[in-house]
């Protein structure tokens, strides 16, 4: 398992280097001079003014060189500075950071509490009633837009049932956990109920084939009541490629954050970022971007570490 | 090839969910294409007097703030949605699908270096990939095309360079080299109609997809720009006149959502009649 984990980790520098190269070039897509976008065109600037702040932001220097700088720098936790605030841009990022992770923490916990029961019975009564509702979830659940959802959820909230759900002076889980649950609690259902349909899509089917396998005969052969033989031997084996699916999944609802930040007005950095586009901030977009792919690529590992965990075949591969 | 698409293609027909899903799509497609046709009123000139109407036999989904008709903007909606998926996947496709099948064929050290590239781009979040390209590029339809495609074209290399690597070794390709024909001829007259099943597969669902961030980048500001109708600014401008105009957020969710579910249907369905292996 140790040299497993060391391999992974060597390919994580690669690919590392390789998301910084893109994020990056990216941003240099910006048509015309960044200088003029960063400013916007209600200040007119003189060629000299231009020329200086484009060497304050070392943008007269070649593309590799300018790489160079921000990646030296980025390795040292220096992503430059917004624009508007004045301040670090990591030090933003940090703060707003364990907001976003709480909702796709909070996401995960709604889409396995809802997609696992959901998941487990309509395989273990295929073909029912259940089942059938159990499918049609999971196609509605998996074409349902989050911004739809979370714009729906308002809705009845506060025209039908007069709560609101409260985001708009948001509260840290150490200050006051019972609100900030409160706070969080309708964003986690609308960013987790599509995962939970996949989690769903793949527990029935993953369960099914498991059913149908040799063991699971002979347990039932030797006299074991279908439910020790579902709960006891097939479940476990039916739940391995569900752990892969919540890390690759946990690593879209970061991206799914974004969305669900900005419907429900949620400090976190997914909003971070779509402010940092609409006001031009690029240290920020470019900083905000790089950290949540980073986070992206590490939760992978971390689901196929968890995986190779609880399915050795995978280790001596 | 034609052959075997024409024996499998009615096969869909045996799928219910599969037919939910045509029936959705044809809808869509109708309602995209005769837009001006269909659509009462213009999605984008004002009528003061027609300020938020409720949903009635004028205005069947009502209007919004600017007494423009909801229903013909819908309309107008689905025609730009389209417009952008099929420009987006369509690119997607014919670059993917040659960066896949060019690597997979040349194989060795090419195939590597191509493939890791491509892999690069898996290592970020669809949405957040192709809000970056958005935002570098500025907002707008154009852009949001070729944020797509560059977000689903490493996809369809992935998906086209699989069956490359099976087919290259088949012997009808040995004998295609015999008789002398060029890497140009074995790769598109022999290999790819022999894949063309999985890569409709992928444009099914990919069309889906784009529909849903095409949608989701108009709700941020990012994709259609107004005056222009487009289901995601529709829901976003929504937001705003929630408490007075409910309806307004109503039916522009249901269509993104039908028309996904509509792509969803039909590319299952395809792929269980055109390549019954990768059923989930």
């Amino acid at each position: 398992m140790q040299r497993f984990i060391l391999q992974r980790l060597v390919a994580l520098v690669p690919t590392l280097f390789g998301i910084s190269i893109i994020v990056f070039l990216v941003m240099r897509l910006i048509p015309g001079d960044t200088i003029s976008a960063m400013i916007g065109t209600q200040y007119k600037l003189t060629e000299v003014q231009a020329a200086s702040l484009r060497a304050y932001f070392g943008l007269d220097k070649s593309l590799p060189e300018q790489y160079w700088i921000w990646i030296t720098n980025a390795l040292q936790g220096n992503f430059g500075f917004s624009v508007r605030s004045g301040q670090p841009v990591l030090g933003e990022i940090l703060n707003r950071f364990p907001l976003t992770l709480e909702l796709a923490l909070g996401a995960v916990i709604v889409g396995l509490l809802i997609g696992l029961p959901v998941g487990i019975l309509s395989a273990v009564k295929r073909d029912s009633f259940l089942d059938l509702f159990g499918r049609l979830f999971s196609l509605v659940g998996l074409a349902l837009p989050n911004f739809w959802l979370g714009t729906i959820i308002i809705l009845v909230l506060s025209l039908y049932l007069g709560i609101l759900p409260n985001s708009g002076n948001y509260v840290e889980f150490t200050q006051n956990p019972l609100l900030n649950l409160q706070q969080i609690l309708f964003p986690a259902i609308t960013l987790g109920l599509a995962f939970s349909a996949s989690v769903m899509r793949a527990t029935r089917s993953s369960l099914l084939e498991e059913l149908f396998q040799d063991y699971a005969r002979t347990a039932r052969g030797k006299g074991l009541r279908e439910q020790a033989v579902i709960v006891g031997h097939c479940l476990k084996n039916a739940l391995i490629p569900v752990i892969t699916l919540v890390g690759v999944e946990m690593g879209y609802l970061l991206g799914g954050a974004i969305v669900v930040e900005e419907v429900y007005a949620l400090p976190g950095v997914g909003r971070l970022l779509l402010n940092g586009i609409s006001q031009r901030d690029y240290a920020v977009v470019q900083g905000a971007v790089i950290f949540i792919a980073f986070n992206f690529v590490i939760i992978n590992l971390l689901a196929d570490l968890a995986y190779a965990f609880v399915n050795p075949r995978i280790r001596y591969e | 090839m034609k052959s075997t698409l024409r024996r499998k293609l009615p096969r869909l027909l045996r799928y219910p969910a599969a037919n939910i899903g045509l029936l959705l799509v044809a809808i869509y497609l109708i309602v995209a294409v005769f837009a001006g046709v269909l659509a009462p009123y213009s999605p984008i000139e004002q009528r003061a007097a027609d300020r938020l109407q409720e949903p009635g036999a004028h205005h069947l989904f009502g209007t919004d703030e600017f007494g423009r008709d909801i229903l013909s903007r819908l309309m107008h909606g689905a025609s730009s949605s389209l417009r952008i998926a099929l420009f987006a996947v369509g690119l997607a496709t014919l670059i993917g699908t040659a960066i896949g099948m060019l690597s997979g064929y040349a194989g060795g050290i090419a195939d590597n270096a191509i493939m890791r590239v491509m892999d690069l781009f898996f290592a970020f979040p669809a949405i957040l990939l192709a809000l970056s390209i958005v935002a570098a590029l500025g907002p707008g339809a154009t852009n949001t095309i070729l944020a797509i495609a560059v977000v689903y074209t490493p996809i369809f290399a992935r998906v086209a360079r699989g069956p490359v690597l099976a087919i290259k070794e088949m012997e009808f390709v040995a004998a295609a080299r015999c008789v002398g024909s060029n890497h140009l001829q074995i790769l598109t007259r022999h290999i790819l109609p022999n894949m063309v099943a999985p890569i409709i597969v992928q444009v099914s669902l990919a069309l889906s997809w784009a529909m849903l961030t095409e949608a989701a980048l108009s709700f941020l500001g990012l994709g259609t720009q107004p005056p222009q109708p487009s289901w995601g600014s529709m829901l976003s401008e929504s937001r705003r006149m929630m408490e007075i105009a409910p309806w307004m957020a109503i039916s522009p969710g249901l269509a993104i959502m039908l028309g996904v579910l509509g792509f969803n249907l039909l590319g299952d369905g395809l792929r269980d009649a055109l390549d019954p292996r990768l059923r989930m």
